[in-house]
């Protein structure tokens, strides 16, 4: 945010009384003219990020995705994707692993609500680098964005110098036998599930779909040309997400076997980040075990 | 303008509310568009700085009709002050027309904002004032509110962060018609006391006769003149006004026209061939 606010003074910060939790008061420091808190009110924050747009100003608001999607979904839907203004969203706490804030705080439907608007760009990074070159891309297109972030330290698994293109999925591992299609934190416990299936001699494609919308319909289509099975893993309800992306793509253009890791259709509840992601099957084991019976569901075909 | 040349575009702008009205498909909001048709006269052919040729002019004053389905007001002026032609107006709501069912800034040259989501209006305004203050440039930010819209609590929002960041350039209008989509405000949510309420948000608050083009015109220029906090005028109005069968009959929050209604209310406004849209 700061490397943006730098290169270009049209950005602008907008907080709602979360913003040390999402640091957006390191921009605040920097820039004291540009940041503007709104206090506890998302609805009005959203509204007023619509009109600093209209007036030339590239606002990025930043507050909790269950909040930002869900209180101000109205706002983000009538005011800024009908007119397609050149808004920016981070929602942070995203995901299960937000743990002992409980399912108040851990936001799972929050890709489901943005993802069905249109003119939106909703952008799910992996770890740290990626998170700050969708931050900086979405920043440099001109349109809606929404950059969802998780709030536990996530693995590091790419390199500064690691390619990044908003709406072109990553292939992170090459593989054969069957794809596994992730994004946020569920990529590095797919990579890790590679791994591991490598081991009994399994080759697993591993495809970093950060991008949600525009969706990499092509990435999508030569996994399952290809591969011929498709494991999708992300920590979201699995209703309306990545999984659910994929499955209409795959459904509509090459169906193959599917199997999908996510939320089942239920809210959180307060646990440790570990104890969350092992009860709700988000781990690498889980991975590689779904692989595994798809791959038998395969070749029963 | 004179007085006269005001009260008398407010005539013609509630003409083409009924002739728009008639040639739109199925109904339209004819009673939350009369009004507020003298506070549109006053801001678009006294107030706002504007330019027609470049409704995109980064200095123009801004307007927001926060209560979106006041539409026919709008289109009315912004057609009549030159933003697009006035044959226009008869393609209100019809399929691929520049006059959507509500406001829409990206079909309609010269609407600032979409609205039509009730209680978004004033949180748009925020936006722009803020902006405006940052670019340290002077224009004003209008805003047109329903008296029923504002139980939204998102208005109350925009209210507390505009009187927080002192938005003297933001200048508000409630059209305090009494009225709301199935009955009066007092029976359906009561708004009352309403200039002790935005007073206690830390507004400057008049009452104003709505359909005093004098008074609306004296009110923005008092506006204009406060320092530090943003205004309000809870315009007090007539919903229908001009046209004796839709005053404070609610029926015609939104309706259909028939040819006889049609033409008994041009009657009534002092239609003539000249005025046709």
């Amino acid at each position: 945010m700061i490397e943006l606010g730098q290169a270009d003074p049209r950005v602008v910060v907008l907080g709602a009384d979360l913003s040390d939790s999402t640091r957006a008061l390191w921009f605040k420091e920097k820039f004291p003219d540009r940041f503007f808190s709104f206090g506890i009110a998302e609805q009005n924050m959203l509204g007023a990020a619509g009109g600093l747009s209209l007036a030339g100003k590239i606002p990025f608001v930043c507050t909790y995705g269950v909040f930002l999607s869900g209180r101000a979904w109205d706002q983000i839907r009538t005011t800024i994707c009908y007119s397609n203004l050149n808004v920016k969203m981070g929602g942070a706490h995203g995901g299960i692993s937000v743990g002992p804030d409980g399912a108040t705080h851990q936001a799972l439907e929050d890709c489901a609500l943005i993802r069905v608007l249109p003119n939106m760009t909703l952008v799910v990074p992996c770890d740290y680098y990626e998170t700050k070159k969708a931050t900086i891309a979405v920043g440099k297109m001109f349109g809606p964005a929404y950059v969802r972030f998780g709030r536990e330290k996530t693995p590091v698994i790419t390199a500064p110098d690691t390619p990044f293109e908003l709406g072109k999925a990553a292939v992170f591992r090459e593989g054969s036998d069957i794809s596994l299609i992730a994004n946020g934190y569920m990529v590095s416990q797919c990579l890790l599930a590679a791994d591991e299936l490598a081991k009994e001699g399994i080759s697993a494609r591993v495809i970093n779909l950060h991008t949600l919308k525009p969706l990499d319909r092509e990435a999508i289509v030569k996994a399952a040309q290809e591969t011929g099975a498709i494991v999708t893993a992300e920590e979201h309800q699995l209703i309306g997400g990545l999984g659910a992306a994929v499955a209409e793509v795959v459904a509509e253009e090459c169906p193959v076997p599917m199997a999908m890791i996510g939320i089942r259709d239920q809210f959180g509840e307060s646990g440790s980040p570990e104890e969350l992601l092992k009860l709700h099957g988000l781990t690498a084991g889980n991975v590689a075990q779904t692989a595994r019976k798809l791959l038998a569901r395969k070749k029963g075909r | 303008m004179s007085r006269e040349s005001l009260e008398e575009m407010a005539r013609l702008i509630r003409i083409d509310i009924i002739r728009s009205a008639y040639a739109a498909p199925g109904a339209t909001h004819e009673g939350p568009a009369l009004s507020i048709a003298d506070i549109c006269a006053v801001l678009y052919f006294e107030a706002m700085r504007l330019d027609p040729q470049n409704p995109a002019w980064p200095d123009r004053d801004r307007f927001v009709l926060s209560k979106g389905h006041g539409y026919q007001a709008l289109y009315s002026a912004l057609a009549r002050r030159g933003f697009f032609d006035l044959k226009e107006l008869e393609t209100l709501r019809h399929l691929h027309s520049i006059l959507q069912g509500h406001p829409d800034m990206r079909k309609t040259p010269g609407v600032d904002a979409t609205s039509g989501s009730l209680g978004n209006g004033l949180g748009i305004a925020v936006g722009m004032a803020l902006a405006g203050r940052l670019d340290r440039k002077d224009y004003d930010v209008f805003v047109v509110l329903g008296d029923g819209e504002i139980q939204e609590g998102s208005i109350w929002e925009a209210a507390m962060a505009a009187a927080h960041y002192g938005l003297s350039h933001l200048i508000a209008f409630v059209d305090r018609n009494g009225f709301q989509s199935t009955g009066t405000v007092n029976e359906t949510m009561r708004v009352d006391p309403l200039a002790e309420k935005w007073r206690a948000f830390g507004w400057n608050v008049e009452e104003i006769d709505g359909h005093d083009v004098s008074a609306i015109a004296a009110f923005i220029q008092r506006a204009r003149c406060q320092e530090g906090r943003p205004s309000v005028a809870i315009a007090h109005t007539v919903k229908g006004k001009g046209v004796s069968f839709m005053e404070n009959n609610n029926k015609w929050h939104m309706s259909g026209l028939t040819r006889e209604e049609m033409e008994r209310a041009l009657v009534e406004l002092g239609a003539e061939r000249g005025d046709a849209a």
